[in-house]
């Protein structure tokens, strides 16, 4: 049936070209490893190697696709609503805060304890704790999004911009906390919070070294997905972002959807950054800004903003990561080259969104005979023009997200 | 008529003075999309200083035709001859070289820039300089002896439609276009505009300046402006002749196939008319913050439709955006049956409100979503589409195939995203997603059979009317005033953003709408 072949030919092509993509972003790369003089083969055998190889390197990709798969849903749920986030870094940045600041008040009563009081803690369950830190992060991102959301619908300003400026606000709190009012005097060349009672840390999934972010992040790309493709909230968020005037029609609060998308996505990456300081860092410091919401918008880009593509990119930019480190030990190559390689496949990646609908190939063929379809029996006018159309479309280019003007609120409103 | 065609015979004796355009043929034109032939083995000839209108049905091959032609689209098979001459066209630019301009259906003018930019934009030779005080200059020159004026320092978002038209068509005289090929140019004007543009063209033609193919549905204009027909059915040639010789329902016949009345329309009197729709001095804006809607009362009430006319850029357009919820009003009050109604989603579901917007693939559908999701716009909330929060996709789909049956929806499947149908198709997906409702009670439609052929528009109005038999209340704003006057009860003509005429449709005043359209 037409259905089954156009949906096969529009998958392959969603399959195909982010991986042609990645593709072409490996040989740009070779190419720079060439001059750099080195065998590019022998630099990527040594990335599967030390990212993929075996279960231990496996682990140390999955550890760093934890926190990506959570700030990759901060500019993929928001662009199924036409809305383009990149505050991913600010919001992670949110999340350690909220994070930690719920945690030492659970564990000290302050943020700031006394001496003594950092041998007794408060004895609340490690459960509850961990609990209060996760949701304490996810409502510090949710708002800090949020606002780039609300200020998009209520005063027109640009999200893009607004939640990109907004994770500088966020750095410069976070070094303000630290180096200031949360500082733990202990902390002299490094200046943090205080850090977390070790029973409170987020502990590892037993008999690996990853921990449990990890899940976090699988449960919330798959509710997200679910979310966005099986809900009617979804629906509406998806009308609302491919056209805001049919949403208006419907009468979608357009309002709404857009806070609410903005503050659900602002949540994923403040629980990245729950992560950080629950699982890694255990306080809150400098170290939490390390990137993983600007990867995470690369993420969201080469998976197409789908939640569940994202998981797997999430892990192979994992690996590529995790590979970072090996690569500067064997082949004496400068540590910035892993963010040259990511930075290389963020430009193909978002050039080849302008190649969807280039290929014939994926391009469904006009049946060969007509399918005998109780419509086209009856005698009708406007025989052919569907047909006709498709193929014009088919020759026109793919809207790119940047391009489309599909935003969810075009105008100025109040 | 007569007299124009007439004269017209005269004029294709070269007037001294005036080079004529050439001649020009198409021989054996067919163009094949793949299995699918759109157009068939057509030959047709455009005599020089003539009107030649294309006639047929949406699909019929007269935009393919057209298209081949320009260049647009390389032919599978014919030819194109210039004064007797094999020419090959493979873009509009070769086009233009021999003189053939085409005005296409839609805009093609950049909205932020002014309407010299657009002109000396359109040229080929544009310089890599552009020496503005020489082209305004020429621009202004240009325009004294133009058929008709627009102001060259307004910006094109500025203008209204029919000032648009006229400037694609200025944009083909400024090229100094011979032969002129226009896409059903008057979709979007008043008929009063309309004449005004056809009139001016006829004038051109007539002094033998430019010959003119136009495609067009609308035997008035036909009947008013053209010399000879070329008609098309389903991608074959259908006939020709010359108009003075022709009747509109011979004309029908060779588009139609057969021939067809209109159907009369029955009209259910109602006893007791309820107010459904308060409109209380409603005011809005335009995009650029200027008042579009200046204070309007209006009651529609059940089993009525109230029809308002006017001509475009009057303000109808933002008051029913405010009346559909794209739009917020400046001040004023909606009510609907006597309630407040603030267009949520709530409220329409209460009130069963349901909008049939202009522009339907811009103002009521997702594009990129699929037939049968834009179907469910409406109701993907509410049982049985939806359990709880989760949707139910069966429920969504069987819906689906339901209403593609009963309103005859030309889809490849309901998974197709609605943006790949034609226009005809997404106006019926929008018309089986508003009215299908049993309980429909307020209905707002705004040019709903825009751009449709005879059969999409007797169907839509016959959809319209049933409704209103069924003493559902509807508001109709249209640019098409036979439209107005075979379906309204009541009319009213919007101008400068206020009623300036209302009465009955029985005792209506034509010469009074038409001044009150005027503004004076």
């Amino acid at each position: 049936m037409a259905l089954s072949r156009s949906n096969w030919r529009s998958m392959a092509e969603a399959i195909a070209i982010p991986i042609g993509a990645i593709l072409v972003a490996m040989v740009l790369f070779g190419i720079f490893c060439a001059f750099y003089g080195k065998n590019p083969f022998a630099i990527y055998a040594s990335i599967y190697k030390s990212a993929f190889s075996n279960w231990r390197a496996f682990q140390g990709s999955l550890l760093r696709a934890a926190p990506l798969m959570l700030t990759a849903l901060c500019t993929a749920l928001p662009a199924r609503l036409g809305l383009m986030i990149i505050g991913n870094e600010g919001a992670l940045v949110m999340g350690a805060l909220g994070a930690i600041t719920a945690g030492l008040l659970l564990s000290y009563g302050s943020v700031l304890p006394p001496p003594e009081q950092v041998q007794n803690l408060l004895g609340v369950p490690p459960v509850v704790v961990m609990l209060a830190m996760a949701l304490a992060g996810m409502a510090a991102g949710g708002i800090w999004i949020g606002i780039a959301g609300a200020l998009r619908h209520y005063r027109a300003v640009n999200e893009t911009i607004s939640s990109l400026l907004m994770n500088y606000i966020a750095i410069a709190l976070l070094n303000h906390l630290v180096e200031g009012p949360m500082k733990d005097p202990a902390s002299l060349n490094k200046p943090s919070t205080f850090p977390l009672p070790e029973i409170y840390k987020l502990g590892n999934i037993p008999s690996t070294r990853i921990h449990y972010g990890l899940i976090f992040g699988l449960i919330l790309c798959i509710v997200a997905y679910f979310l966005i493709q099986h809900t009617t909230f979804g629906f509406a968020a998806r009308t609302a972002g491919g056209n805001v005037k049919a949403a208006r029609v419907a009468g979608l609060p357009v309002g709404k959807l857009t806070v609410t998308i903005c503050f659900l996505a602002g949540a994923c990456a403040g629980l990245a950054g729950m992560v950080e300081v629950a699982a890694v860092q255990g306080q809150a410091n400098a170290s939490i800004v390390a990137g993983y919401g600007y990867a995470g918008i690369l993420v969201a880009f080469v998976a197409r903003y789908n939640p569940l593509a994202a998981i797997l990119v999430s892990i192979l930019l994992g690996g590529i990561v995790a590979s970072g480190g090996a690569l500067q030990r064997t082949f004496g190559m400068p540590d910035a080259t892993v963010l040259l390689f990511q930075g290389l496949v963020f430009i193909v990646v978002l050039y080849s969104e302008s190649l969807y609908g280039r290929f014939p190939i994926f391009k469904d063929k006009p049946p060969e005979p007509a399918p005998p379809n109780p419509l086209h029996s009856s005698p009708c006018i406007s025989l052919g023009v569907a047909e006709k159309q498709d193929k014009l479309k088919r020759t026109s280019k793919h809207p790119a997200p940047f391009s489309s003007p599909d935003s969810a609120t075009p105008k100025f409103e109040v | 008529m007569t007299e124009v065609a007439d004269a017209v015979t005269q004029a294709m004796t070269p007037i001294p003075g005036v080079v004529p355009p050439p001649d020009l043929e198409v021989v054996n034109m067919s163009k094949h999309f793949g299995t699918l032939i759109a157009l068939d083995n057509v030959s047709m000839k455009l005599k020089p200083a003539t009107f030649h209108a294309l006639l047929g049905e949406n699909g019929a091959g007269k935009s393919t035709l057209v298209k081949c032609i320009m260049g647009f689209y390389k032919p599978t098979s014919g030819q194109v001859m210039i004064d007797g001459r094999v020419c090959q066209i493979d873009s509009p630019r070769d086009a233009q070289r021999y003189g053939i301009g085409m005005v296409y259906q839609h805009f093609t003018s950049v909205p932020s820039m002014t309407v010299a930019e657009n002109l000396v934009l359109s040229r080929y030779d544009s310089p890599g300089l552009i020496n503005w005080k020489q082209e305004y200059q020429e621009l202004t020159a240009f325009m004294e002896a133009a058929p008709f004026k627009l102001p060259l320092d307004a910006t094109i978002a500025q203008l209204a439609a029919g000032q648009k038209q006229k400037l694609e068509i200025l944009k083909q005289l400024y090229l100094k276009s011979k032969i002129l090929i226009l896409d059903e140019p008057t979709s979007v004007l008043t008929p009063a505009e309309a004449d005004e543009v056809l009139g001016l063209i006829r004038q051109q033609v007539t002094d033998g300046k430019i010959s003119v193919l136009m495609i067009s549905h609308k035997f008035r204009e036909i009947m008013a402006f053209a010399d000879e027909i070329t008609v098309l059915r389903k991608g074959k040639f259908a006939g020709a002749g010359r108009v003075k010789d022709l009747t509109v329902s011979e004309m029908a016949e060779m588009m139609m196939g057969e021939k067809r009345e209109p159907q009369p329309v029955k009209k259910v009197a109602h006893r007791e008319p309820i107010p459904v729709l308060e409109i209380r001095d409603i005011h809005a804006n335009k995009d650029n913050g200027l008042e579009a809607v200046a204070g309007v009362n209006l009651t529609v009430h059940s089993g009525e439709i109230v029809g308002i006319a006017g001509i475009s850029g009057n303000g109808q357009r933002e008051l029913v955006e405010v009346l559909a919820g794209q739009r917020p009003a400046t001040a004023g009050q909606v009510l609907v049956n006597g309630e407040p109604y603030t267009m949520t989603r709530a409220e329409m579901d209460k009130h069963r409100v349901f909008v049939l917007p202009e522009e339907p693939l811009r103002n009521a559908c997702v594009p990129h979503m699929s037939v049968a999701e834009n179907l469910a716009l409406r109701t993907f909330d509410r049982p049985p589409q939806a359990k709880g929060f989760l949707l139910v996709f069966k429920a969504i789909h069987e819906m689906a195939l339901g209403l593609i049956n009963t309103f005859k929806i030309k889809t490849p499947s309901p998974e197709t995203p609605v943006g790949n149908l034609s226009g005809g198709n997404i106006q019926r997906t929008v018309l089986a997603r508003e009215l299908h409702s049993d309980h429909i009670k307020l209905l707002i439609a705004a040019n709903p059979c825009f751009g449709l052929d005879f059969a999409a528009v007797d169907y839509i109005h016959g959809q319209i009317l049933e409704a209103r038999n069924r003493g559902v209340a509807i508001l109709l704003v249209s640019e098409d005033l036979d439209e107005l006057l075979k379906l309204s009860d009541r009319i009213l003509v919007i101008s400068g953003g206020k009623f300036a005429y209302e009465s009955k449709t029985e005792e209506a005043d034509f010469a009074q709408i038409g001044q009150s359209m005027a503004g004076h």
